[in-house]
């Protein structure tokens, strides 16, 4: 008894391990740190700082700004994309090169779009051939998003894929025998079944894009600030971790508030009626 | 004769290199229950989806009520399909999910739409049953909302693709006089796809055996029971003893080394043929008073009669349905009247089987069943 009951037990080690170093502890510490002035002495200025001066709010609603339009550029193409790859014949290695970008390093790919899209790149030798060329491209808020939502769409893609996937066609011939037209099978049945896959799409690309910080020095020529440039700013130029931390508290009640908007509430339905 | 709401005339279906249908020639009246027979594979399903138009045929024409069809798309067909799994949409509540087809015409009133499904449901014994989520239901319920959301749209035909085989036994067989009724009250066509031949049996008006897809013989229950065309469909409706005879003349035929009388008649004199006994036809007794002797070799209680199976002394093996229960080991008698015989000739195609049967039916009146 006693036996079975340790073997089992080991068997959450790894997991308590793994959660308590790399998620408890840290969260425990950003929140503690917030707490802290420059001096190491506790104080809730930080967070006073944070509310009254307009240039972390503005920060903020820019953050949730681009990350929404992030989003939504992503999800007008994955789900479009999704639904065409659920189509076709191999299916499967269609989706698996749409994958595989997410196998090559951040970096490597922000640096190959400075180079496709500089004065001398790609883009603007096609342009110049219109004689509408060069353009300034890199370092605006286009090439910023632009490149965002090319990284984030995989991870779009794949939540909307395995939604389709679960969709019994049943209903799809369901919904046109009893005379529904292909939009309105599509609005009216397919789209709410697949919904949780949109949700968990929208889950995985918005709550990153809030921080994104590489992507706006490299691609947005630090144009577009966002908390996540906030953050590596404090920590690593003003050395004011406390403030840092205190955008990173934000951050994560953030996250925490859109993984409960997006998330499911079943026993919500029926009873509402 | 009545135009046919349905007809399929030289109709194939192939997928990739397999060919599903090889050519089906049906027509179905306004009315009549009607059941595709036949075990998974053979195509049942595909005609189904063919006339409801979620699969369109390869070639062949579909004719609803004499106008060509097969280019119409599925949506704008006056049939409606009750799916193997229901296919009742999950976000939905039951009132919605029978709604779904009647808001979709926008020409009624909320205060129609309502009283519209009220009724479908009440027809399936359902109303009290509107506001639960489709979760919420057992097997047998989803299949009435199924039926519920088919018929509120007042369909001309109904198509049925196995809807029973999800059900537990004492379901299905209450399930089976349930279709049965509503199809007399609402007087549409049904059409039932299914592989148990005792729901075919027990419902229809006219049934479709098929078989790698063909149709081998139509007709109603009664007849493809007692006249099955060939070794397959006289295997597939029912329990049978099949044997290899010939047909020595008229109204005689030989098997297992012995000649009886027969009532079947219009074959060649000495045509290689099959025989079929029905083992409730046989009957026991001593081995004196026997037409064969056979050895009792096993028994199964099936509860309403006892399944027996015996050999006789060329290893043939006997099924006999008997109400009383015989002893293992025992040497018995089996009688059985000419009329229980059916002779099946090789490759005979479904026309020439119905002309035949035709020819002799007239003549040979008082030697069939009485």
């Amino acid at each position: 008894m006693t036996q079975r009951h340790f073997t089992s037990w080991t068997y959450y080690v790894p997991y308590g391990l793994w959660v308590g170093l790399f998620v408890i502890a840290p969260v425990g510490l950003i929140i503690y740190q917030s707490f802290l002035d420059l001096h190491h002495h506790f104080t809730l200025a930080n967070y006073q700082a944070y509310f009254e001066s307009g240039t972390y709010l503005m920060m903020t609603v820019n953050s949730i700004w681009w990350a929404f339009l992030i989003t939504l550029f992503t999800l007008l193409i994955s789900y479009p994309a999704a639904y065409y790859i659920h189509q076709l014949k191999h299916r499967q290695l269609w989706l698996l090169l749409t994958i595989l970008p997410t196998w090559i390093n951040l970096l490597l790919k922000a640096y190959a779009f400075i180079g496709i899209f500089s004065q001398a790149g790609v883009v603007n030798q096609f342009l110049s051939l219109f004689g509408i060329g060069p353009q300034q491209i890199l370092f605006t808020n286009f090439s910023f998003v632009f490149v965002a939502t090319y990284i984030q769409i995989p991870f779009m893609i794949l939540p909307i894929y395995n939604a389709l996937d679960d969709l019994s066609g049943s209903y799809i011939n369901a919904s046109h025998d009893l005379g529904a037209t292909n939009w309105q099978t599509f609005s009216k049945v397919v789209w709410p079944l697949t919904l949780p896959g949109v949700k968990a799409g929208v889950q995985a690309v918005f709550i990153p894009s809030l921080s994104l910080f590489m992507l706006t020095r490299l691609i947005g020529g630090n144009k577009v600030i966002t908390l996540g440039t906030a953050i590596e700013e404090h920590f690593l130029t003003t050395m004011n971790w406390g403030m840092g931390s205190t955008i990173g508290v934000v951050l994560i009640v953030a996250m925490v508030l859109i993984m409960i908007i997006t998330g499911e509430r079943r026993q919500d339905r029926g009873r509402v009626r | 004769m009545t135009e046919p709401i349905i007809r399929l005339t030289n109709v194939f279906k192939r997928y990739d290199d397999t060919e599903i249908l090889k050519g089906i020639d049906i027509e179905l009246e306004q009315g009549k229950f009607y059941t595709l027979l036949g075990p998974s594979g053979c195509g049942k399903t595909t005609i189904l989806r063919i006339i409801a138009g979620f699969t369109s045929a390869t070639s062949g024409d579909v004719y609803f009520d004499g106008q060509r069809i097969n280019d119409l798309p599925a949506n704008q067909r006056k049939v409606n399909t009750v799916f193997q799994d229901y296919a009742l949409f999950p976000h939905m509540n039951v009132h919605d999910n029978v709604a779904f087809g009647l808001r979709l015409q926008k020409k009624f009133s909320k205060a129609d739409i309502n009283q519209r499904v009220h009724e479908a449901l009440t027809s399936v014994r359902l109303a009290d049953y509107a506001d639960r989520e489709i979760s919420e239901l057992s097997g047998g319920q989803q299949q009435r909302v199924a039926i519920a959301r088919a018929i509120v749209l007042k369909p001309r035909m109904l198509l049925l693709d196995e809807p029973l085989s999800a059900l537990d036994a004492k379901l299905r067989r209450d399930m089976q006089y349930e279709l049965r009724d509503l199809q007399q009250r609402l007087g549409i066509t049904f059409l039932f796809v299914t592989h148990d031949q005792e729901e075919a049996l027990a419902m229809s008006d006219e049934i479709f055996v098929m078989n790698a897809g063909h149709v081998l013989q139509s007709g109603t229950p009664v007849d493809i029971y007692d006249e099955p065309i060939n070794h397959f469909v006289a295997d597939f409706i029912g329990e049978s003893n099949i044997l290899t005879g010939t047909m020595i003349k008229d109204h005689e035929v030989e098997f297992v080394g012995k000649r009886f009388e027969c009532a079947d008649a219009g074959m060649r004199p000495n045509e290689s043929v099959e025989v079929v006994l029905r083992p409730e036809d046989l009957d026991i007794t001593t081995p004196e008073n026997g037409k064969l002797t056979v050895t009792i070799e096993s028994q199964l209680f099936r509860g309403d009669y006892h399944e027996i199976v015996a050999y006789d002394s060329d290893h043939n093996e006997w099924l006999i349905h008997s109400t009383n229960p015989a002893t293992a080991g025992q040497q018995v008698g089996l009688t059985f009247e000419p009329y229980d015989i059916h002779v099946m000739r090789l490759h005979e195609t479904e026309a020439d089987f119905d002309a035949r049967l035709e020819r002799y039916d007239d003549e040979q009146a008082e030697v069939k069943r009485p």
